[in-house]
């Protein structure tokens, strides 16, 4: 190996890939932007979809309660005083399942027969409330309606106490109050840790894949690898020299996003908007602090930087070797695409609850990176698990690149016709 | 100098087994002559050349270019090499300099050697005009002379052209032509594959026809012509290879 060759070929990389639009976009545009975008745009719109839901009064329809008038005059004149408006808009009866299923009404609620003097006579009959599983404006309307009726159960059980002279307090024997008792840092590290490896990851890998399409099989296609492989530089000084620029893409599409969550932490002051949670990062999490705040350990974040490396090597090399059997960008794009899917994989099972980093994880790569990034943001520092995974990982990552260079000196892959 | 000796390569394909590309080809192209290498597609020229220019190892036989060989010293072998093929394209992304210059490096040159060279061969290939635009807008000819300089940089001893001027008008074609000329005028061992018969008759001092891999004649333009008593070189060439069936049934493996 001759630096001086590998760093020719590394800076001539750098430059053309510089100059190259999609490279630009999958290793520093889009890693810049995706977290801002998340934050003021995905995040905004969600966080304002909602407000208009919940600021909307919920129409719904009363099937029954004929005999309930009491009830269903309360039902209308329901309203909410810190919005004043109605609660609820009753519309016509019909057919309510039908009209649910079409996002007409967000629920019905069903009153039996004789409600209100069930109450009187202490009988306990039921209300179903009707409403669309997993629709959100649904939810909002089913959990108002189950509020008015809770309501109206403590209102009756109150009445009932009284008129039998006995104390309210008989119904609340004792309070029950919850109360965070983790550090600040290791509730943020558990709130991010489970996202940012993630983003991490696809990041990683998407930033590795279109230098690595670009300088191998884009290279083959435009006829231009034919003109290096005449220059006298050995194979293995050209390999490394695009494998550095490889993972150059990968590593700079982290450092990007890393940088780009802090700017916007900093800058916004919130990356949950909307589920009124708060992350600060670094200084100004050390200034501002309180009891609930979360926050995010510096040292964590230095930690996965360090643990991300031998990963992007191994997105890096495995990337370029399989690109490098194509003998054009589409066919390296059909190639590298399914791989994704690979890659997401271990890194969705790392944001699960309940998957815990054990010694026989720390051997699974990519999953390794993911539990260990949610231990490391949380503050939590396994050393033993973390050695093995920098080792396993260093050591996946040297076997692909030898076999990036021993593909690189195969004459039927690159000279496919 | 460029020597073959019973140089062989052979390709194992899935579907058809195992290939003979070149079958105990053997020549000598010496310094200040121009060997033609004729034949039809797919007869084996540039697999001959690119086993040449160490771009593949031969699987049998022995070559040695510039007093290097092939399959000991490959990397020796292309510092004195400029290969130059219809395949050989330029980076869209670069400047005409950038890429000359990126050449030069990769061929160990200094700084002030590469500024100095590329200034003689901007001014030889008129290419002043364009040095500093990117490849990637480049009208065909302006590509060819970039190409050119690009194979000429470190000016090495031996010049290899596979098919440069296939599918170029004929301006740039001429100009091509006049180039090769130039090499060998200045003492170049040079190879020119090519199966345009009058690129042969214009240009080359030994001429030697290629067919199914095998060479299957070779000598100077006059030697063919008495030993097929034939003036016109394309029927030299359909002799040659066995008459015209014989150029079909190669045509279809």
């Amino acid at each position: 190996m001759n630096w001086r060759n590998l760093t020719t070929v590394y800076l001539k990389e750098l430059r053309d890939s510089l100059r190259d639009r999609r490279t630009l976009l999958s290793t520093i545009i889009i890693p810049t932007l995706v977290i801002p975008l998340m934050v003021f745009g995905v995040g905004k719109v969600m966080s304002k979809v909602m407000s208009q839901a919940q600021g909307d009064s919920s129409p719904i329809m009363i099937v029954g309660g004929e005999d309930s008038p009491g009830i269903v005059a309360a039902l209308k004149a329901e309203r909410d005083p810190a919005k004043n408006r109605p609660v609820f808009r009753v519309v016509p009866t019909g057919d309510y399942r039908t009209a649910i299923g079409d996002k007409k009404i967000r629920a019905a609620v069903e009153i039996p027969t004789g409600f209100e003097a069930a109450l009187k006579t202490g009988d306990a009959p039921t209300v179903t409330i009707f409403y669309y599983e997993g629709e959100i404006k649904s939810g909002l309307g089913q959990r108002a309606l189950e509020k008015f009726f809770t309501d109206l159960r403590q209102k009756t059980a109150e009445k009932r106490l009284t008129e039998h002279n006995l104390p309210v307090s008989l119904l609340k024997p004792f309070e029950v109050k919850r109360k965070n008792a983790a550090p600040p840092e290791k509730v943020g590290g558990n709130l991010v840790g489970g996202f940012v490896p993630y983003l991490i990851i696809i990041l990683c890998f998407t930033g590795a894949m279109y230098p690595a399409m670009d300088l191998t099989a884009g290279e083959k296609e435009r006829g231009t690898m034919e003109t290096l492989l005449c220059s006298p530089v050995p194979r293995v000084d050209i390999v490394l020299g695009k494998f550095l620029m490889v993972l150059t893409g990968s590593v700079s599409a982290m450092v990007f996003m890393l940088l780009s969550m802090g700017t916007t932490a900093f800058v916004g002051g919130s990356i949950m908007t909307g589920s009124g949670t708060t992350l600060k990062v670094g200084a100004a999490a050390a200034k501002t602090t309180v009891d609930v705040m979360p926050t995010v350990d510096p040292m964590g974040l230095f930690g996965v930087l360090a643990m991300v490396l031998p990963v992007a090597v191994l997105f890096a090399a495995a990337a370029f070797t399989i690109s490098l059997f194509a003998k054009s960008y589409k066919e390296a794009q059909s190639y590298l695409a399914p791989m994704m899917i690979v890659v997401i994989m271990p890194a969705v099972i790392g944001m699960l609850p309940g998957i815990d980093l054990n010694v026989k994880l720390a051997f699974v790569p990519i999953l390794n990176l993911s539990l260990v990034c949610k231990e490391m943001l949380s503050g939590i520092w396994h050393w033993d698990l973390i050695a093995i995974i920098f080792g396993s990982s260093s050591l996946y990552a040297a076997i692909a690149l030898m076999l990036a260079v021993k593909m690189f000196n195969r004459e039927d892959v690159m000279f496919r016709a | 100098m460029i020597e073959a000796h019973h140089l062989t390569k052979t390709f194992k394909d899935k579907k058809r087994g195992l290939i003979a590309a070149v079958r105990d080809v053997s020549f000598t192209c010496r310094p200040g002559q121009i060997y033609g290498l004729l034949g039809a597609n797919g007869a084996g020229k540039t697999t001959t050349l690119r086993l040449l220019a160490t771009l593949l190892k031969p699987t049998g036989g022995s070559a040695t270019v510039a007093g290097h060989d092939v399959v000991a010293a490959p990397e020796l072998v292309r510092t004195h090499v400029g290969f130059l093929a219809a395949s050989t394209a330029l980076y869209g992304r670069l400047t005409a300099r950038e890429m000359i210059t990126y050449f030069g490096q990769l061929n160990g040159m200094d700084a002030a050697a590469i500024k100095a060279r590329l200034k003689v061969l901007s001014a030889e290939l008129d290419m002043g005009e364009f040095l500093d635009r990117r490849c990637e807008k480049f009208s065909t000819g302006m590509k060819q002379k970039t190409s050119i300089a690009r194979t000429l940089i470190h000016d090495p001893a031996v010049m290899i052209f596979d098919e440069p001027t296939l599918g170029l008008d004929v301006m740039t074609a001429r100009a091509i032509v006049a180039f090769v000329r130039e090499c060998r005028n200045r003492g170049k061992t040079v190879i020119y594959s090519t199966h345009i018969m009058s690129e042969v008759e214009k240009l080359c001092d030994v001429a030697g026809i290629i067919h199914d891999g095998r060479l299957v004649a070779e000598g100077t333009l006059s030697e063919l012509r008495a030993r097929y008593a034939e003036a016109d070189m394309e029927e030299i060439f359909v002799k040659a290879v066995g008459g015209e069936a014989a150029i079909a049934a190669a045509l279809k493996n």
